[in-house]
């Protein structure tokens, strides 16, 4: 009996379930699909859901158009850039943080959050003033830097938030065994941080990957990623719903698909210290 | 106990961050100072002098700036709203007994994969659009009139979108803090009878408030900033003008940098306000 | 392969360089519109005639004119050539920002450009940016609702005459509305279609002083009237339409009536794209009889900013992309409907074009329209649908914000008027004009 109530609960849980992700990723389907009609169906009332003529031209023409593998190369490399460095800067700090906590650590730690809530837009003059007085406008060498520092408050506290929940008696141990802080950190703390720096490395490329206002304002051609290449496809002439959704899908499918191979990496991670 | 050779060889290691930030910080900030006393107008000669407190009160004294401070904190709260009572109510889903637990969290998080230039468009274009909008198809087939999302819910449309684009990052701390309760603790209250209301507010919802905190905190940062969401769907009509935007249109559109760096400072100004508050309730959570 | 002409210029600048520099690459910061996207097709041709490679960034308009602003006014040096328009050219030029484009070649034969597209881009008579195309505004309407309809659209009807057509092609049941506007906030959306509506009921933004003007009869006049006329035969929600989004409503049949931009003319009779191609007929933009009509004057222009590097090839470009040529190349791939329109005098002189069924009426509708002198009482400022001063954009698109709240019924039309009255006065007087 009792076998019988939660095998049928499981039944309903999963089929709430299943019906609830599919309305949340709804969406994301919807635009992929729509990617692959043609501008007439994609408007046709009633909607066409699956019993279209399936057609690659959106994808034919937006690669016509644009030059698709170099922004999604510059995507790659700001993000990738700016997430290495960060945790590169972002571990010794975290460490510090961590294991040899003082009195205001609190405070510097939320001191950094707050950096993040500096109006980007209210910089733009300053910023841009720099880039050019530095000769960094258009290049990805300035996106990585700024990206780096706008995420580096979000490493450094995810990082914070892993490192203490490693025991210190680990620590302490390897310390009496003479290890120096270097091997310390390098041989004994790292490899067991290994899964919060993976998760803290994929949470930060997504939103370097998706920062937009940044990457939109200071480049031009060279430097200019999938942000940019987004921006000359939303509101263009005449019907578009197509093609904005093939431009759309080829902007989002990288990161996607990245997200999807790595959710277990990036979910078991991600906590910022929520669970104690 | 950390020994002062440690002592001092963490504050090195800090420094690196400690200094990027503090120059990050500084620099950008003092130069919105400079430029907030100053007459700074592109378009007419750049620099046309000092002008004391004239920027601030004019910023301050124009009919869109409390609107606009309104409209941030009822977007940042309606969001923060529904994605932690909706990432409540699916961790728990999620965390119950199913087939295909693994396929269900892809689907779940897949927006927060998504730019939010992107998904502004996908919303605003396929699915509130009140002519060929999905929604508008929908209202119809049963019988309603579309809704008009942009003119006439537009706040509503803006914190929709949002929300959608966080609900995953909130769901997944709920989550993993979920996971981590004590599966026997509920099953013993189950068995004592406690009805499920009762066991999620005095179990569940105890457990999970310092996952709430942190939802709230890391959300707050992200919401208070919001600009493609509003630039792409409204262009700031409609009464969605958060303080944000209206700093872009004194700055970019009016190109008036020390009107638009004096509000700039005053969002600095919200942000600690906010970030205060949010302090004040983060430490009590997240001790030390 | 290379013309004389280019030849000549290689030589000037590689004596000038000292040799060396011969094939440079330019960056241009363009519009994503129709004409723009097929001109990057054709980018090919110069690089093989020139030499030159071109980079494009191509924008979306709002974050175009967002990222040149921002650029030029820094002297960033991320572009070669610029897309801008009407409103900018003489404020940039005015200010030193952009390369004359005085000592354009012979064969490029800069008097062809039609006066009123040369007057708009020119400051002190000195031409800053070069027209890629040229557009006013005019009436679109379905040829078969209108005789359903019963009536006949003359060749310069009054806004009462499309008030009435409106409400007669109207018919809810099939999706039709009468009449599509532009409600969109944003100075070049919405407002820019209102205010050229508004010099026809003889408003005007300023006086000779610089006062604002919101609190005449003749604004509350065309916002009532707007609105009523909307409200009665417009599409639902088009407080939020815009260009594209009435584009798309008449190309799929749900507009009687359209006035908008003279370029749409060529999308809405392109039957690829639209299902009412045969069904068009044009007609001047409405008037009330004041003596002004309620079209606008704007062109997308190519202007190269002060300071560039390459300014010898970003000018090749130039005189490349808005020849006579360039014209010829694209009639002869895509057909003479598809040539960029309006700013060229010799095109509506080839007996070719004007078999195009909107040849005429679009040059009729940019002779009509006179920036020095748009509005019927007099004012301190040049434009049609804007007032060439700085101060403009960002005034223009907070007062069409108000409007558009007040075209969503978020507040009534006294409201936004007098909040726009406020505004611009507040805005003014902190720019130093009052």
């Amino acid at each position: 009996m009792a076998r019988a109530v939660t095998r049928q609960r499981k039944i309903v849980n999963t089929a709430l379930a299943w019906g609830i992700g599919f309305l949340i990723f709804f969406p994301i389907l919807w635009t992929i699909l729509t990617s692959f009609k043609t501008e007439a169906q994609a408007i046709a009332d009633p909607p066409i859901f699956l019993g279209f003529n399936w057609t690659l031209a959106n994808y034919e023409a937006v690669l016509e158009r644009s030059n698709y593998g170099r922004f999604l190369w510059n995507s790659i490399i700001i993000a990738g850039g700016s997430t290495v460095l960060g945790i590169l800067i972002a571990v010794p700090a975290a460490w510090s943080m961590a294991f040899v906590p003082g009195k205001r650590t609190k405070d510097i730690l939320l001191w950094m959050l707050s950096t993040k809530m500096l109006p980007a837009v209210g910089v733009l003059y300053p910023i841009y003033l720099l880039c050019i007085q530095f000769g960094v406008l258009d290049s990805k060498i300035a996106l990585v830097i700024i990206l780096m520092l706008i995420n580096l408050p979000i490493i450094v506290w995810m990082l914070y938030t892993y490192f203490r929940e490693i025991p210190g008696e680990i620590l302490e141990a390897a310390r009496m065994d003479g290890a120096s802080l270097r091997e310390e950190v390098l041989y004994v703390l790292t490899p067991m941080a290994i899964p919060g720096i993976a998760s803290t490395l994929l949470l930060n490329f997504i939103l370097a990957w998706n920062e937009a206002f940044w990457t939109l304002n200071l480049t031009a051609a060279k430097a200019a990623p999938l942000t940019a290449f987004i921006a000359s496809y939303s509101s263009p002439e005449g019907l578009f719903y197509a093609k904005l959704s093939a431009a759309s899908t080829m902007a989002i499918a990288p990161i996607l698909i990245l997200g999807w191979f790595s959710q277990k990496q990036l979910v078991s991670g991600l906590t910022f210290g929520a669970v104690k | 106990m950390a020994t002062q050779h440690s002592r001092s060889a963490a504050r090195l290691m800090m420094a690196p961050a400690v200094v990027l930030l503090l120059g990050w910080m500084l620099i950008p900030l003092t130069m919105t100072l400079y430029f907030s006393f100053k007459k700074y107008l592109p378009m007419r000669g750049g620099d046309l002098g000092w002008v004391g407190f004239d920027n601030y009160v004019r910023f301050v004294t124009s009919s869109a700036f409390w609107p606009s401070v309104m409209t941030t904190l009822i977007i940042v709260g309606g969001v923060l709203a529904i994605t932690v009572g909706l990432g409540i109510l699916l961790a728990i889903l999620l965390n119950q007994p199913m087939w295909g637990q693994g396929f269900v969290r892809i689907l779940v998080i897949a927006p927060f994969f998504v730019m939010p230039t992107v998904s502004a468009l996908v919303w605003k274009n396929m699915f509130m659009d009140p002519n060929y909008g999905l929604f508008a198809h929908l209202w119809e087939f049963f019988g309603a009139t579309p809704v008009q999302w942009m003119s006439q819910a537009s706040l509503s449309s803006i914190v929709i979108i949002v929300s959608w684009q966080w609900l995953p990052f909130a769901t997944l701390i709920l989550l993993t803090a979920i996971q981590s309760l004590d599966r026997e603790q509920l099953d013993a209250a189950e068995m004592d009878g406690a009805p499920a209301t009762k066991r999620f507010a005095y179990i569940t919802l105890p457990h999970l408030g310092r996952a709430i905190t942190v939802v709230i905190l890391i959300q707050t940062i992200f919401l208070l900033s919001i600009f493609a969401e509003i630039f792409v769907t409204t262009g700031g009509a409609f009464g969605t003008k958060t303080l944000t935007y209206l700093i872009f249109q004194r700055v970019l559109e009016s190109q008036n940098i020390g009107l638009g760096s004096a509000g700039g400072v005053y969002a600095i100004i919200l942000a600690n306000i906010v970030a205060i508050f949010l302090m004040r309730i983060v430490g009590k959570n997240l001790d030390a | 392969m290379f013309s004389n002409k280019s030849l000549h210029a290689a030589t000037a600048l590689s004596l000038v360089m000292g040799g060396g520099a011969f094939a440079e690459t330019i960056t241009i910061a363009t519009v994503n519109n129709g004409d723009m996207i097929r001109m990057q097709g054709y980018t090919d041709k110069f690089t093989e005639e020139t030499g030159h490679e071109v980079e494009w960034v191509t924008l979306e308009e709002n974050v175009l004119r967002q990222r040149v602003t921002t650029d030029i006014s820094t002297k960033g040096g991320s572009f070669d050539i610029m897309t801008i328009g009407m409103y900018e050219t003489p404020i940039w030029g005015a200010n030193g920002w952009l390369v004359p484009l005085d000592n354009l070649s012979e064969e490029y034969d800069a008097d062809d450009i039609l006066p009123a597209m040369a007057g708009g881009l020119s400051h002190e008579g000195t031409l800053y940016a070069a027209p890629f195309y040229g557009e006013s505004s005019m009436i679109m309407y379905r040829t078969d609702l209108m005789e359903k309809a019963g009536m006949e659209m003359p060749k310069d009807p009054t806004w009462e005459f499309i008030r009435e057509a409106a409400a007669a092609m109207t018919d809810r049941e099939n999706d039709i509305n009468g009449i599509c506007l532009r409600g969109k906030a944003g100075w070049g959306e919405g407002g820019a279609l209102i205010t050229a509506m508004s010099n026809s009921f003889g408003a005007r933004w300023f006086d000779e002083d610089w006062n604002a003007q919101f609190d005449t009869e003749a604004w509350a006049n065309t916002i009532n009237f707007y609105k009523d006329l909307m409200d009665e035969s417009g599409p639902a929600g088009y407080a939020s339409n815009g260009f594209n989004e009435n584009l798309s409503l008449f190309q799929q049949g749900k507009c009687g009536m359209w006035i908008d931009a003279t370029v749409a003319a060529s999308f809405v009779t392109n039957a690829d794209d639209s299902t009412v191609a045969d069904k068009v007929g044009f007609a001047l933009a409405p008037d009330t009889g004041l003596g002004k009509r309620s079209n606008w004057l704007w062109a997308w222009a190519l202007a190269i900013p002060a300071g560039t590097q390459k300014e010898d090839a970003a000018k090749e470009f130039i005189e490349w992309a808005t020849s006579k040529d360039y014209i010829e190349l694209v009639a002869e791939n895509e057909g003479w409907a598809n040539v960029p329109p309006g700013a060229r005098k010799s095109l509506y002189e080839n007996p070719e074009y004007q078999k195009v069924p909107f040849a005429q009426m679009t040059l009729d509708s940019i002779l009509s329209a006179d920036p020095e002198n748009s509005t019927v009482d007099p004012t301190p400022y040049v434009g049609v649908q804007f007032a060439a001063i700085p101060e403009f954009a960002g005034i223009a698109t907070d007062v069409s914000q108000e409007f558009s709240a007040a075209y969503a019924g978020q507040q009534t039309v006294e409201e936004a008027l007098e909040k726009a009255q406020d505004l611009t006065n507040d805005a003014m007087e902190a720019a130093g004009y009052r």
